[in-house]
C-alpha cells in the first residue's frame, strides 16, 4: 500500500468542562472526538461529514495541532507529528495548512491582503527567491484574485474573495496537506461552486491532499474520493465516495443522504425519505452502546448494550452498526 | 480605485483589466486619511505648539525678557492687584501679572506647561504600557491568570486612591528622595507620575483585556498559529493592531485627566512647591482672586481646556485614520 499523506490513529479529544471559580475542578468532559482513525492517500480527498457539534472542527484542530489531542497519533508521510514541539513543529506545519470556515473572522481586519498572505512566510522565516511581494501576487493570481489588490483590506472583498485570500495564505508555505473546515458553508450557494472548483483545480495542479469537512454530504460529493461520516465524536461510516453514496450502510448516513437535495425534480418527495427525529444528544454524556440509538428507527436492546465497531462491509467500506442497511433506502434518490 | 467587486474569477484571474495601479501601503493610507481631517491637523498643531513652548520656555522667556520668579511690585496697585485692565496685560507683561507678587503670567504659564505636559506624557506612557501589557496577558492567558488579575483590578479600583495619594505624599516623596531622586519638585513629580500609573493602568487593562478575550477566539489567531506563529507574533502582530483603536481613545481621554490630577494635587498643596509654576499651582492660586482678577483664572484655565480638547480631537482622528474600514473611495 502507498504511504498515506495524513493519518489519524485513534484520536481522542475530551474537553474538561464545568469549571467553578478560580480553584474549580473540571467536573465533566465533552467527548468531542472519541477514537477517530483515518488515512488519506497522497493527492486524495477525505470528506468528513456530520451534523453541527459532532466534533468535525475539533478533529480538524487536533489534526493540525492547533489543540493537543487527549490521546492518539497524527502522522504525516508515516511520521508522527503528535509529539513535535517548538521548532520541529513549526517546520512540520509548513506541510500541513488549514482553511477556515468563516471568511470574515479568519482574516485579520487590520492587515492588508499582502500582509495576510505573506504572514506565514515571515513567521517561518522564509524569503522566497522572487521576493515576498512577487510571491504573494503570484498566489493571488493562482487563486483568482487581482494582484493589484495587494494593499487592500479584507473588508473590501466579498465573502468568496475573502475565502480565496484564506486559500492563498494556506498555500504560501507550499503545503502538501490542506485541512479545510467547512470552507464554503458560510458562502452563497452560487459562490460555493466557484470555491469548490478552485480547490479542485488547485489539488490537480499542486498535487494537494485534502481533508475536507462539511456538514452535509452534497458539498463533498464532487470533491471527495473517500467519505467519513461522523456522529457524536465517532466515525460511523467510512468508505469510497462511490460506495458510501450509493450503498450507505449506516442508518445515520442513509438519513443524511435522504436529506440531500435531489437535482431531478421528478424524483423529489418520493417515499422512503428518512427524517431524523430529535436532537443530537450531549457529547458530555453520550448514549451507551451505539451513540445513534436514541434517533435510530432500527435500534434494539443490543444497540443499547454493545457498541458497534467499524466493520468492513467489503471493499474497505466501514460501517459501525449492528444492523447495517441492506437495501439502501435512498439509492434511487441519490444515484447521479 | 473604484472597481466594483464581483466574485467572478474572470475579472480577477485574467489580470488584464485596466492599468496596474500600485495600491498605497496601509501607513500611507492612514496618513492620507489623517491629513484630510482639518480639525485633527489643527489639534496636532496646538499640541506641537504646546510642546514647543514648554520645551523652549527658558529661551522664550529670555527673548521676551520675562521671568516666572521675578517679583514686579510696580505692576501692582496698593491692594496688591495688577494695575490696568485684564489682569495687568501690557506690552511688558503680555498675559498680565500675578496678583500679590507681580510675577509674569506668560512666563509662569510656559514653565507650568513643562510640568503639566511632563506629568501628562509620562503618566500616559506608563499607564498605557502597564495597562496594555497586563490587559493582553490576562485576556490572552484567560482562566486562572485572568481571574487573579481581575480580582487585582477590582481591588485597585475599590481603593480610596485619592485619600491614599494625599496621605502618602510625604512619606513617599521622602522615600524617593532617599533613593536619590533630587529633592523637592523632581521627587514630587516622580511621585505623581507613579501614583497615576499605579491607579490608572486598570482602566486601560480592563478594555484591553476584554478586547483580547474576544479577539483571541477569532479564527485569524488560529490561522496564525496554524502557520507556526508563537505567542510573540500573535500578541504583537495579530492582536495589538486590533487594540490600538480603543487604547488611543482611552489615552486621549486620560491624558488630560493626568494633567488635571497634577493641577488638583498642586491645588491641594501636594504637587509642585512654590515658587515653581505649574498650571495646577496657578489655577489653585487664581481661585483666591477670581472676583478681583478673573483674567488670572481664565488664562491657565483656557490653556488647560484647549489642551484637553486638542487631545480628544487628535485621539479620535488617529483612531479613525488607523481604521482600514474608512472609505477608500473618497480619498
Ligand atoms: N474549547 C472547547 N471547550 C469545550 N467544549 C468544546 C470546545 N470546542 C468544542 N467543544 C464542544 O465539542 C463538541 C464538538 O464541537 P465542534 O466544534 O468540533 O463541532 P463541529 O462538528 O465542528 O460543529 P459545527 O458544524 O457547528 O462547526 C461540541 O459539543 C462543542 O460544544
Ligand atoms: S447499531 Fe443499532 S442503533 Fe446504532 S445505528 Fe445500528 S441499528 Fe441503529
Ligand atoms: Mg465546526
Amino acid at each position: 500500500m502507498k504511504q498515506a499523506a495524513l493519518e489519524a490513529h485513534n484520536v481522542i479529544k475530551y474537553f474538561p468542562t464545568g469549571h467553578s471559580g478560580i480553584l474549580g475542578r473540571p467536573t465533566n468532559e465533552v467527548k468531542a472526538v472519541d477514537g477517530v482513525s483515518f488515512s488519506i492517500a497522497h493527492g486524495e480527498t477525505l470528506g468528513v461529514v456530520g451534523e453541527s457539534g459532532c466534533g468535525k472542527s475539533t478533529l480538524a484542530r487536533v489534526v493540525t495541532r492547533l489543540i493537543d489531542a487527549t490521546s492518539g497519533e497524527i502522522l504525516m508521510d508515516g511520521e508522527s507529528i503528535s509529539h513535535l514541539s517548538g521548532k520541529s513543529l513549526r517546520i512540520a506545519r509548513r506541510k500541513l495548512q488549514m482553511i477556515f470556515q468563516d471568511p470574515y473572522a479568519s482574516l485579520n481586519p487590520r492587515h492588508s491582503v499582502g500582509q495576510i498572505i505573506s504572514s506565514p512566510l515571515s513567521v517561518q522565516g522564509i524569503s522566497p527567491p522572487q521576493g515576498v511581494k512577487a510571491r504573494v501576487q503570484e498566489l493571488m493570481e493562482l487563486v483568482g484574485l487581482n494582484p493589484e489588490h495587494y494593499n487592500r483590506y479584507p473588508h473590501e472583498f466579498s465573502g468568496g474573495q475573502r475565502q480565496r485570500i484564506g486559500i492563498a495564505r494556506a498555500l504560501v508555505l507550499e503545503p502538501t496537506v490542506l485541512v479545510a473546515d467547512e470552507p464554503v458553508s458560510a458562502l452563497d450557494v452560487s459562490i460555493q461552486a466557484q470555491i469548490l472548483n478552485l480547490l479542485e483545480t488547485l489539488q490537480a495542479e499542486l498535487g494537494l491532499t485534502y481533508m475536507f469537512i462539511a456538514h452535509d454530504l452534497s458539498v463533498v460529493r464532487h470533491i471527495a474520493d473517500n467519505v467519513a461520516v461522523m456522529y457524536l465524536g465517532k466515525i460511523v461510516e467510512m468508505g469510497s465516495a462511490q460506495s458510501v453514496y450509493t450503498q450507505p450502510g449506516h442508518p445515520y448516513t442513509s438519513a443524511l443522504l435522504s436529506a440531500v437535495p435531489v437535482a431531478d425534480p421528478t424524483r423529489r418527495g418520493r417515499d422512503g425519505r428518512i427524517r431524523l427525529e430529535g436532537d443530537v444528544p450531549s457529547p458530555i454524556d453520550p448514549p451507551s452502546g451505539c451513540r445513534f440509538r436514541t434517533r435510530c428507527w432500527k435500534a434494539t436492546d443490543l444497540c443499547a448494550s454493545t457498541e458497534p465497531l467499524l466493520a468492513d462491509q467489503g471493499n474497505g467500506h466501514l460501517v459501525a452498526c449492528h444492523f447495517p442497511m441492506e437495501t439502501p433506502v435512498t439509492l434511487g434518490n441519490t444515484q447521479p | 480605485m473604484s472597481a466594483t467587486f464581483t466574485d467572478t474569477a474572470t475579472l480577477a484571474s485574467d489580470g488584464t483589466v485596466g492599468v496596474v495601479i500600485e495600491g498605497k501601503s496601509p501607513r500611507q493610507l492612514a496618513w492620507m486619511r489623517f491629513r484630510r481631517d482639518k480639525f485633527a491637523l489643527a489639534a496636532a498643531g496646538v499640541i506641537l505648539f504646546y510642546i514647543f513652548a514648554a520645551a523652549f520656555a527658558p529661551v522664550i522667556c529670555a527673548v521676551l525678557g520675562i521671568s516666572p520668579y521675578e517679583l514686579d511690585g510696580d505692576a501692582l496697585n496698593d491692594f496688591g492687584l495688577p494695575k490696568g485692565a485684564f489682569g495687568g496685560i501690557s506690552s511688558e507683561h503680555w498675559l498680565g501679572v500675578e496678583p500679590g507678587t507681580g510675577r509674569d503670567i506668560l512666563a509662569r504659564l510656559l514653565y507650568g506647561a513643562r510640568v503639566s505636559l511632563l506629568v501628562g506624557f509620562l503618566g500616559t506612557l506608563l499607564t498605557t504600557t502597564i495597562g496594555v501589557m497586563i490587559g493582553i496577558f490576562a485576556g490572552y492567558r484567560r482562566g486562572k491568570v485572568d481571574a487573579v488579575v481581575g480580582r487585582f483590578m477590582d481591588l485597585t479600583l475599590a481603593f480610596p486612591s485619592f485619600l491614599l495619594i494625599i496621605a502618602l505624599t510625604r512619606p513617599f516623596t521622602q522615600r524617593l528622595e532617599s533613593l536619590g531622586v533630587p529633592e523637592g519638585n523632581p521627587a514630587r513629580l516622580t511621585y505623581i507620575v507613579l501614583v497615576l500609573a499605579t491607579f490608572g493602568w486598570v482602566y486601560v487593562a480592563r478594555v484591553v483585556r476584554g478586547q483580547t478575550l474576544s479577539l483571541r477566539e477569532r479564527e485569524f489567531v488560529e490561522a496564525a498559529r496554524a502557520s507556526g506563529a508563537g505567542t510573540g507574533h500573535i500578541v504583537f502582530k495579530q492582536l495589538l493592531p486590533n487594540l490600538w483603536a480603543p487604547v488611543i481613545v482611552i489615552v486621549s481621554l486620560s491624558l488630560p485627566g493626568y494633567v488635571a490630577t497634577e493641577s488638583t494635587l498642586s491645588f491641594l498643596g501636594l504637587g509642585m512647591l512654590p515658587p515653581a509654576a505649574s498650571w495646577g499651582v496657578m489655577l489653585g492660586d487664581s481661585v483666591k482672586y477670581y472676583r478681583a482678577d478673573p483674567t488670572y483664572l481664565f488664562i491657565p484655565g483656557v490653556a488647560l481646556i484647549v489642551l484637553v480638547l486638542a487631545f480628544n480631537i487628535l485621539g479620535d482622528a488617529v483612531r479613525d485614520a488607523l481604521d482600514p474600514k474608512a472609505d477608500r473611495q473618497t480619498l
